[in-house]
């Protein structure tokens, strides 16, 4: 009777329900994202503060560095990735590259793109000169 | 052609105000904007000071390009391995005058114009000048239309025509959108001076002065106020921050 | 007012495989431009034949072209409703469909050559009103807007009395929309070629004749497809308007070059687009002044070449194929011609100054802008076939008020 795409876009869709139904197991899931720890000690509130507004936080710091070269550290983009950094095998911290980086721990899971690194550096500032160890070197950079 | 004339006078009465302002407040002390003395990170720019660049022609050297390579190497620029597609933020011209042959060479780079033709163009206002006079490109806003390009009159905006990597933190570049020099505003902002003036010290000619062209009382603006100096296409009225002695 | 039988309006209904097979491969056309920005913006400009000297390429031609010629198309329309020709009114339908298509086709092209095109609804948000592509955003919309309500009085034979007021409004919009387009050129103080008033009303010549032209040949295209008595009367009207408007832009151009000619300071680009460019010499003598201004004059005024449609529709392609070249010749030949920083002095840097700038059109630039052409082209097949856009005949009896008693 009725024409078979029909049929079996119905049995596809049964299956959905069924599938959806279904308790899902933790290990399905994809997991949780390990999300870097700040290496300085940060203002309370500050992590559940950036969670919901970093980025509306950013946009603003970014507008007011490039118009009017306001270039405070709370909220710049140079400051999250510093003081987030990660170190990797070479004990130097990773690039935007890295599945590790902190930006991207986030993003993935969320699935969220962002273009912020086709310009900007993913990296801390000149860490590549520095001798120190990694929480040392940018220790110096936020407190400059 | 009138309205243009009166907007001159305008701004030429509200500079000498400006100016005027400066030396009252540098003669009673107070003054906070003077060249040596950092900004402060929090504070924003103003427009009391109007950053410029003097060029002495005749102690810049033919075939010396430290300013160029302080520059890109400070900015993070990279030749791409096709001329015509590299970006160039600054660049030596070698002038020959064919009546009596004469030669000059000089650097020439994003004129930072009072009145750039690039931001009355740019259709989304990405194309802006600063306060301080420092005309940049807010990257976050650029369409990489091209159309600065086509209006600036120096040559001075190169588009990303392929994708970057590891950029200098304080100089973000990326493919899609326009740049140009940008005067060091991330040195400035810290009290410092461009990376080209730095390369031309005085063992390397000394020919590039930096300072605050609305400061009486500042070295280039006493240099400005001696000497004669030249604006590159000064007929059309643009007014650069950059000056020329000797061209 | 002599009345002619009144206009019936039918959709496309002829054989539904030609229709079809001409929307495929226009599809098709439109697909690989698509492809091709999608390639230009993933790797970036460096695969186009636009660099650092040549910031505007193909892209531009094409996109300029077809918001020059989307302006112009709209003049049929103007005709009949603003200066009254009974004559024009059957055609305006579809004159107003072809400068919405004309003008969607070339903006797709202008948005998808930009190095961010995913930022599109930054260019919409953030305006600078100093910008004359600012005024150009809004001129296009609000063409796209009137027209669209132009169509609507049109087709909508309750609103008819109201199509004539619209018209008036359509037809100022589109003198300011190519004044726009011709500033984007005549406001530029920096570059040699440019920095003319008289680019205004070039364009605005150019948009007649080259809106016409497109007219004239989709309209013989239309008529022949679905079988559609098209009658010489009107072919030959439009025929004289278009020789008038080539004749026009052959005049704005005398102006523009003389004008240039008599400042000493302007004889440098003058000498290089006039005997000294190479390519784009070659196209403004052969491509602009001879193919595509007296070749057609000829064809449409001499009195032994204007009896055949034949032709007219050459006259028409050549008056396009001109446009082309002149649209290239001052879209690249302008900025070929080295920026002068000091003048009367020999330059060189390691930047390309003083040096006349090369440029090859790569094959994705052109796909790109052929892309655009199809997709205007696409607007008008549907449109043709789901809406009442063309006359279901065109014979002299039909559109000419006087074909009876004139001895003709």
């Amino acid at each position: 009777m009725w024409p078979l795409g029909y049929k079996l876009l119905l049995a596809v869709l049964g299956m959905a329900v069924l599938v959806s139904g279904l308790p899902v197991q933790a290990a399905d899931r994809v997991p949780m994202p390990k999300v870097p720890k700040a290496l300085e000690k940060t203002e309370k509130g500050h992590a559940k503060l950036m969670r919901l507004k970093h980025m509306d936080l950013m946009r603003h710091q970014r507008d007011e560095t490039v118009h009017k070269g306001i270039r405070t550290k709370q909220y710049s983009l140079k400051a999250c990735i510093s003081c987030h950094a990660v170190a990797g095998p070479d004990k130097q911290p990773v690039s935007i590259t890295s599945p590790k980086h902190f930006c991207r721990s986030c993003h993935d899971y969320a699935a969220v793109k962002v273009d912020c690194f086709q310009c900007h550096s993913s990296k801390p500032p000149s860490s590549a000169s520095l001798k120190l160890p990694l929480t040392k070197q940018i220790q110096g950079f936020l407190r400059r | 052609m009138k309205n243009s004339e009166t907007g001159n006078l305008a701004r030429r009465k509200f500079l000498a105000g400006m100016a005027g302002m400066a030396g009252v407040s540098l003669a009673s002390g107070v003054t906070l904007f003077s060249f040596a003395a950092a900004k402060e990170p929090g504070q924003a720019v103003s427009s009391k000071v109007r950053w410029g660049m003097l060029i002495d022609i005749n102690k810049c050297a033919d075939g010396c390009d430290k300013c160029v390579s302080a520059c890109f190497e400070e900015n993070g620029i990279d030749s791409t391995g096709n001329p015509a597609t590299d970006p160039q933020w600054i660049r030596k011209v070698e002038l020959r005058d064919p009546n009596s042959g004469a030669t000059k060479s000089l650097p020439v780079m994003c004129q930072h114009c009072a009145e750039p033709p690039c931001v009355d163009v740019c259709p989304t206002g990405a194309s802006f000048k600063r306060k301080d006079g420092i005309v940049l490109v807010d990257k976050h806003t650029c369409i990489g239309c091209r159309y600065c390009m086509m209006a600036c009159p120096y040559k001075a905006r190169s588009f990303v025509h392929e994708d970057l990597t590891d950029q200098k933190p304080y100089a973000p570049r990326g493919k899609g959108t326009v740049e140009g020099c940008t005067l060091c505003v991330h040195r400035i902002d810290a009290g410092g001076i461009p990376a080209c003036v730095e390369a031309c010290s005085d063992s390397a000619g000394g020919a590039m002065l930096f300072g605050d062209l609305n400061d009486p009382a500042s070295e280039i603006s006493r240099r400005v106020a001696k000497y004669a100096t030249r604006q590159i296409r000064a007929d059309l009225r643009l007014d650069p921050g950059v000056r020329y002695r000797g061209l | 007012m002599a009345t002619a039988t009144k206009t019936v309006f039918k959709e496309l209904n002829g054989e539904e495989a030609k229709f079809y097979g001409a929307l495929g491969l226009l599809g098709l056309a439109a697909l690989i431009g698509v492809v091709a920005a999608y390639y230009m913006e993933t790797n970036g400009h460096h695969v186009t034949g636009m660099n650092n000297q040549i910031v505007w390429g193909m892209p531009h031609v094409f996109a300029v072209f077809l918001i020059v010629a989307s302006s112009g198309a709209l003049n049929v329309a103007s005709i009949g409703s603003v200066f009254g020709r009974t004559a024009y009114k059957p055609l305006a339908r579809l004159s107003g469909l072809l400068a919405v298509a004309l003008l969607v086709g070339g903006l797709a092209v202008l948005v998808l050559d930009l190095g961010r095109p995913d930022r599109l609804i930054v260019a919409m948000t953030t305006y600078n009103f100093k910008s004359i592509f600012a005024w150009n955003i809004y001129l296009y919309i609000g063409f796209l807007a009137i027209v669209a309500v132009y169509l609507w009085m049109m087709l909508e034979w309750r609103m008819n009395r109201y199509s004539n007021a619209v018209g008036m409004v359509a037809f100022v919009w589109r003198l300011a929309l190519t004044t726009g387009t011709g500033s984007i050129f005549g406001f530029l103080v920096a570059r040699q070629s440019y920095d003319a008033a008289v680019f205004a009303p070039l364009f605005i010549a150019m948009s007649f004749a080259l809106g016409l032209a497109v007219f004239i040949l989709v309209l013989a295209v239309s008529c022949a497809a679905d079988d559609r008595p098209l009658g010489d009367y009107i072919i030959t009207k439009l025929g004289r308007l278009l020789g008038v408007f080539v004749a026009a832009v052959l005049y704005f151009v005398i102006v523009q070059h003389l004008t240039n000619l008599y400042a000493a300071e302007h004889h440098g680009v003058e000498r290089f687009i006039l005997l000294e460019g190479g390519v784009i010499t070659a196209l403004f003598w052969v491509g602009q002044i001879i193919l595509g201004g007296l070749v057609p004059l000829a064809l449409l005024f001499h009195p032994a070449l204007n009896k055949t449609r034949a032709n007219i529709y050459l006259a028409a392609s050549l008056a396009i194929l001109g446009g082309m070249a002149q649209l290239y010749v001052i879209i690249i030949g302008g900025q070929s011609y080295p920026l002068v920083l000091f003048p009367g002095m020999e330059v060189k840097s390691l930047f390309f100054d003083g040096v006349v700038h090369s440029y090859l059109p790569s094959l994705p630039e052109i796909a790109l802008g052929v892309g655009g052409i199809a997709v205007a082209g696409l607007i008008i097949m549907i449109g043709m076939k789901v809406l009442r856009f063309l006359p279901d005949s065109l014979t002299d009896g039909a559109v000419d008020p006087h074909h009876n008693n004139s001895p003709n």
